[in-house]
């Protein structure tokens, strides 16, 4: 097998994330690309989880249908997924609680309670059972334990060992010789982004599926000092940073569609006064709560136009984790470049998935660099320039003034309500947008991949894109991905799908908000293909509709 | 160029305004600061919306004139970014008793160390006269005609319960006390609220009856919470009570800061975090 599908499931509260992770770390030391989706209701214990790790000799973004092995903590997994499992599948259920006639079982329980060990150890047994049936060397197998597991290690290893010995059937996977990278979720890699960039503060209030960011932050701040705060609400959270920013910290505020909707407010005032403020929305199927723990790409027309008024701002979606990292780093510089607000939209199957990164492809992010007024003569905030760019001051300015202002202002900041003073600083704020769409120009915001001679096109973003590469690639059509979402990019766009006889366009939401956008710039979309399930899809129906459509 | 304390905007308060004196109050503070050594480049003033609101336009000082309720939140952000500036928030009855609640009481509750002066002239003055959380239950105007058996918010009963360090009441034709209470707050280490009874010369001029109620109480202990609780409750925003004036209640309490401030971060600590992390998961 050059390819492997582990999907383990059980209640929540047994440790499904984790130990899809953990798996994840087995198939990294075995030399192969991992993704990991990680599926769970909104509720803390009980319900049901499941992770599906999808390992495969090059680089992929999404899981597949078909499972090779089946981890089975409770009856629920067993049921629910039996039917997902490939034929020759290898199925190991927890014999404690699930009787079986297919598969082999393992007793959890009673093996933790023989070690001593925590019901939340569970796991640990069946990623034991997991690494023997895979055929991994012992002592390999104990390193990742060790490595992943720094909580109560030497129990986790003695309950794994005897999960190792007991396990019997096998389903070995080849070795592969390469080193494929680290593992990082979305959350992570916006999180690192954002610190390589130079981040001085992270303000959030909590909300799935942007929450990881702000658990990160706030354990990466003892180390490097970073301001991470959990205020009353969203609108407290974007004000409170935009403050910050008022005070000259580069700030970032991170949520989910509803927490958005709370900042919009603000946005438009980040749009009046110039404030540079990065937002991470990480998007949720809605409308309203919605379903909080699953996915969507509903907002896209609402990141675009959110906010009261006209001003410019940046919106971007990466589709994996290494995108993420990327261009979260970008989200901040450009932010602060041109002093907008910037939006770096996620979705559920990006925030909290699991990728293979590899380190040394991973961008080096270069701090932001913010020109700071330095001039004698009396300091303007917003001094009409030629680029529309004023140069940036925070208290305190020796012998100056810095006001900011969310009313219609003049250059030093004072209100008016002039016709001609409101129109000039209007065009003054707008001469920004062509240089921002030059800026994004130089760092490539369409991605191409797949088969570029061929005239059919997959046009997909966000979490979609490394699914619609593979799937392109598999069937040998064109695949593009727009990461820079607003300025559009159209001269991008256009060149990228010139060539195409048969466009489609792959997007989870229901009236096709990109294909729309797409449109609007002269890209016709010839079948759209929604999906507002709140789940992903998975490769395999991809590639099979791509089959039927390209007949 | 300005280079006085007042800038050359048009004022556009109405003729009697509350407001000029409670402008000339924070205009004398802060020259008294600056001659004691305070530079005017480190005091920022964060105003809401309305006619308090104004002051940020007025006064030549650092200033961002933010949303309608979110001045206190801003002001935060301020603070924590770089503790070495003295934030005043200028903030109306509407604005913070009404949409900025939540942010008044939680940073009261943090103890945020910013000073906030609250223009109450318990009404909304700019959009024509509605009532305020603070207008009297009796008071109708076009947006409430018909009796509802609301009552007015007791703002510095509030703060108490919110935990707030430094409360202090004033009177717009009071200026002398104004400006002592403005300058104490403002030395208060900590969250310094004000509550500063102004009078709208054109929806709700009460003049005559804070002239009447208001009163400094002589042997108050503004260290005393109990002493405090029960002067404040003289006083209910609605009745004929009297109206103590000055510092009702003031403690000393650790003061609200997160992580470190940005001046003081360093770029490399970011970045060896980020590579011991990626290492970390090699």
């Amino acid at each position: 097998m050059d390819e492997c599908s582990v999907l383990i499931g059980g209640k929540a509260g047994d440790g499904i994330n984790v130990a899809g992770q953990t798996i994840a770390r087995i198939f990294t030391t075995l030399g192969y690309y991992v993704y990991m989706y990680y599926d769970y209701p909104s509720l803390i214990r009980g319900g049901h989880n499941f992770s599906v790790i999808r390992a495969s000799n090059h680089p992929i973004g999404t899981h597949r249908s078909g499972i090779d092995i089946l981890l089975a903590m409770d009856l629920t997994t067993l049921r629910r997924h039996q039917n997902d499992c490939k034929r020759d599948a290898l199925i190991i259920y927890n014999s404690d609680s699930v009787q079986s006639d297919v598969g082999s079982g393992i007793p959890l329980k009673r093996i933790v309670e023989k070690n001593g060990g925590s019901a939340v150890m569970e796991n640990t047994v069946m990623i034991g059972a997991l690494a023997f049936a895979l055929g991994m060397e012992w002592e390999e197998f104990a390193s990742v334990i060790s490595h992943e597991m720094h909580k109560f290690t030497e129990k986790n290893l003695e309950i794994a060992r005897d999960a190792f010995q007991m396990q019997e059937e096998k389903r070995e996977v080849k070795r592969i010789h390469q080193s494929p990278g680290i593992i990082l979720s979305g959350n992570e890699a916006v999180s690192l982004g954002l610190l390589s960039a130079g981040l001085n503060g992270y303000i959030a209030y909590p909300m799935s599926p942007s929450t990881g960011i702000l658990h990160f932050m706030a354990a990466a701040s003892g180390e490097t000092g970073v301001q991470v705060f959990q205020p009353e609400s969203e609108i407290a959270v974007v004000t409170m940073a935009e403050g910050m920013v008022y005070a000259g910290a580069k700030t970032a505020v991170g949520t989910s569609g509803g927490g958005f909707c709370l900042m919009t407010e603000a946005l438009s005032m980040a749009g009046m006064a110039e404030i540079p403020i990065t937002i991470v929305l990480a998007q949720r199927s809605g409308p309203s709560t919605g379903t909080p723990t699953y996915t969507a790409q509903s907002d896209l027309h609402f990141a675009i136009h959110a906010g009261h008024g006209e001003f410019p701002r940046f919106v971007f979606a990466p589709g994996d984790a290494q995108q993420a990292f990327e261009w979260a780093g970008h989200a901040l510089s450009l932010s602060w470049q041109f002093q907008v607000p910037s939006i770096l939209m996620t979705d559920r199957v990006l925030s909290e998935g699991v990728y293979t990164v590899d380190p040394e492809f991973l961008p080096a992010i270069t701090p932001v660099s913010v020109p700071l007024w330095e001039g004698h003569d009396e300091y303007l905030r917003y001094r009409d320039t030629e680029d529309g760019i004023s140069l940036y001051a925070s208290p305190p300015l020796s012998g100056s003034v810095i006001k900011g202002n969310s009313k219609s202002h003049d250059e030093r900041g004072i209100s008016v309500d002039d016709g001609m003073q409101i129109a000039s600083m209007t065009r003054k704020q707008m001469k920004k947008i062509p240089l921002m769409k030059e800026a994004v120009s130089r760092l490539n915001p369409v991605h191409v991949s797949g088969n570029h001679d061929s005239d059919m096109c997959l046009i997909s973003w966000g979490s979609n894109a490394p699914l619609c590469r593979e799937a392109a690639n598999f069937v040998g059509i064109k695949s593009v991905q727009p990461i820079v979402m607003h300025p559009f990019p159209e001269t991008e766009m256009l060149a990228a799908t010139s060539r195409s006889r048969m466009t489609f366009l792959l997007e989870d939401n229901f009236s096709g908000q990109l294909a729309d956008i797409c449109e609007a710039h002269g890209i016709p979309v010839d079948i759209r293909l929604p999906r507002f399930d709140g789940r992903p899809f998975t490769l395999d129906q991809l590639i099979e509709d791509l089959w039927g459509l390209a007949e | 160029m300005t280079t006085g304390i007042i800038t050359d905007a048009q004022n556009t308060w109405c003729p009697g305004c509350g407001n000029f004196a409670i402008e000339h109050a924070l205009k004398d503070v802060i020259l008294r600061l600056e001659a004691e050594g305070t530079p005017r480049e480190k005091m920022v003033l964060v105003s809401g919306i309305g006619c308090h609101a104004k002051m940020a336009d007025y006064l030549n000082i650092n200033s961002f004139y933010s949303l309608h309720g979110r001045s206190v939140s801003f002001a935060t952000g301020i603070c924590m970014a770089n503790p070495d500036l003295k934030v005043i928030c200028c903030v109306g009855d509407g604005d913070a008793y009404a949409e900025g609640i939540a942010h008044l009481l939680f940073a009261a509750k943090r103890n945020v160390n910013m000073t906030v002066l609250v223009h109450n002239n318990r009404v909304y003055g700019l959009t024509k006269g509605q009532f305020t959380p603070t207008s009297p239950g009796e008071y109708h105007s076009k947006s409430n005609p018909y009796a509802s058996n609301d009552l007015a918010f007791n703002p510095p009963e509030l703060l108490l319960s919110a935990g707030c360090s430094f409360v202090a009441r004033g009177y717009s034709r009071r200026g002398k006390e104004l400006k002592e209470l403005i300058y104490d707050g403002i030395s208060h280490s900590g969250f310094s609220f004000i509550d500063i009874l102004q009078i709208c010369a054109s929806y709700m001029d009460k003049t005559e009856e804070y002239d009447e109620q208001v009163y400094v109480p002589v042997s108050h202990n503004p260290e005393d919470f109990d002493a405090a609780c029960r002067l404040v409750r003289e006083y209910r925003y609605n009745d004929s009570g009297k109206i103590a004036l000055g510092i009702l209640f003031q403690e000393k309490r650790g003061t609200f800061h997160v992580g470190t401030p940005y001046l003081q971060q360093k770029y490399e600590d970011k970045q060896s975090f980020v590579m011991r992390f990626i290492d970390g998961r090699r």
